[in-house]
């Protein structure tokens, strides 16, 4: 346990994550330009629809099927239980209750990847198909958590819209598209873009990590205006939920390294598709709250300590 | 030199609203728009920072008729719950009929 925690912490991309936090404090001038920003976004996601559509496609369907379906309930469990421990224990409003629901139920991109990356390291490499399990993850989740604020009344914003957004959204978009071009192409296809996609991806990551440091270092100035309560949130929800994520992954036939992804994927919360989709779904609910909590906590939270502990319990569980 | 005077309609919008606001304003009677991606901060905070996609500021050159029109309907449709601002100005544009093609040149 301590050995992965140390090697997950001293990686580049921690390394490179804590470097852009430490870079806003001491008000540097670094600044990483939006476009490369959104270029290297697009990269990583197209990245790893591409290599998860490869797997897939030398993946028996019936191997999939299981932690398909597990992901999918998951999807649909976590916004609910964010949603009643925000109620219930928080005291929270509907509205910003439900939108952080949606953010805690769907999956960070960036978490998984690093989990993958861990897991990896740690010599438990995950299934090659986990990807897909990133767009079943993804989707369900926001669309219970606007539901549940959609059944309590009339709302500001258009369920249409809001619907839109977390289909089409860019990262569904590229996951879902990298993915079939993936398995279409098979991997004698993929060999020519490999280079480009597979080589630079670490690199591309790291850089992409200091961008996020950068971004999660800014929210922190909001944190005052959270509350102690969200604070713990961001930290004790993704801990219950990458558990049952471990023990469902592992129920459902993932191997340890596979189920220390889903548990890191589960328990994540999203910043790009969510926060995208809610803002049009739900505009009266506060981005200062699911921002500051997705970004300016848990992200921090299970980069640094989360993924080992998903990694260590999966070995338990399954070792 | 023939100058024509027109309002300028500029609206700074958080980019969640960029495409309604868009066919909104064609819809209202617009010709034409310019836009560009922005960064910046207000009361809510929301800033067109990095991963936060840009907002956008969209320009439009209108009849004082269609300028007061689209200012109402932002207003009533955006103000409360979105970071949106709207102002308007005169302007003294070259080649008047290109911004209000139905209207008698001005």
């Amino acid at each position: 346990m301590l050995d992965v925690l140390l090697a997950s912490l001293l990686s580049p991309v921690v390394l490179a994550f804590v470097l852009g936090a430490l870079a806003v404090t001491v008000k540097s001038d670094l600044e990483i330009p939006a476009p490369l920003y959104r270029a290297l976004s697009i990269y990583l996601l197209l990245a790893i629809g591409l290599k998860g559509g490869k797997a897939l496609s030398e993946t028996p369907l019936t191997e999939v099927v299981g932690p398909a379906l597990a992901t999918v309930g998951l999807g649909i469990l976590t916004p609910i239980t964010a949603y009643t421990v925000l109620r219930r224990l928080g005291r929270m409003d509907r509205t910003n209750a439900a939108a952080l629901a949606a953010h805690y139920g769907s999956v960070s991109a960036v978490t998984f990847i690093a989990a993958v990356t861990v897991a990896q390291f740690a010599g438990v490499p995950s299934e090659g198909f986990m990807p897909a399990l990133v767009a079943l993850l993804e989707v369900p989740a926001i669309i219970v958590g606007l539901m549940i604020a959609y059944a309590r009344g009339e709302r500001a914003g258009s369920w249409r819209d809001a619907m839109r957004e977390v289909v089409t959204g860019q990262s569904i978009v590229l996951l879902l598209g990298g993915m079939a071009i993936g398995w279409i192409a098979g991997s004698e296809g993929m060999a020519p873009v490999e280079p480009f996609f597979v080589s630079g991806f670490q690199g591309a990551l790291t850089l992409f990590l200091l961008e996020m440091g950068m971004a999660a270092a800014r929210r922190l100035r909001d944190l005052r205006s959270v509350g102690m309560f969200l604070v713990g949130f961001g930290i004790a929800m993704p801990i219950v939920h990458g558990a049952l994520g471990v023990w469902v992954g592992g129920l459902a036939g993932l191997s340890v390294g596979g189920a220390a992804v889903l548990g890191a994927m589960v328990s994540s919360a999203s910043y790009i598709a969510a926060p995208a989709a809610v803002r049009v779904g739900l505009p009266e609910a506060n981005p200062a709250y699911y921002l500051t909590a997705s970004l300016g906590i848990t992200f921090p939270f299970n980069l640094t300590v989360g993924i080992p502990l998903y990694l260590a319990l999966a070995k338990v569980l399954g070792g | 030199m023939q100058t024509a005077s027109y309002r300028l309609v500029t609206i700074v919008a958080e980019r969640t609203v960029r495409d309604r606001l868009l066919n909104t304003i064609h819809r209202l009677g617009a010709t034409g728009h310019t836009m560009q991606e922005v960064q910046g901060e207000g009361t809510r905070g929301l800033s067109g920072a990095t991963w936060e996609r840009p907002s956008v500021k969209i320009e439009t050159i209108v009849t004082e008729e269609i300028a007061e029109r689209i200012a109402d309907h932002v207003a009533e449709r955006y103000f409360q719950h979105h970071s949106v601002i709207v102002y308007l100005q005169d302007v003294e544009v070259l080649r008047g009929s290109k911004y209000a093609p139905q209207n008698e040149e001005a």
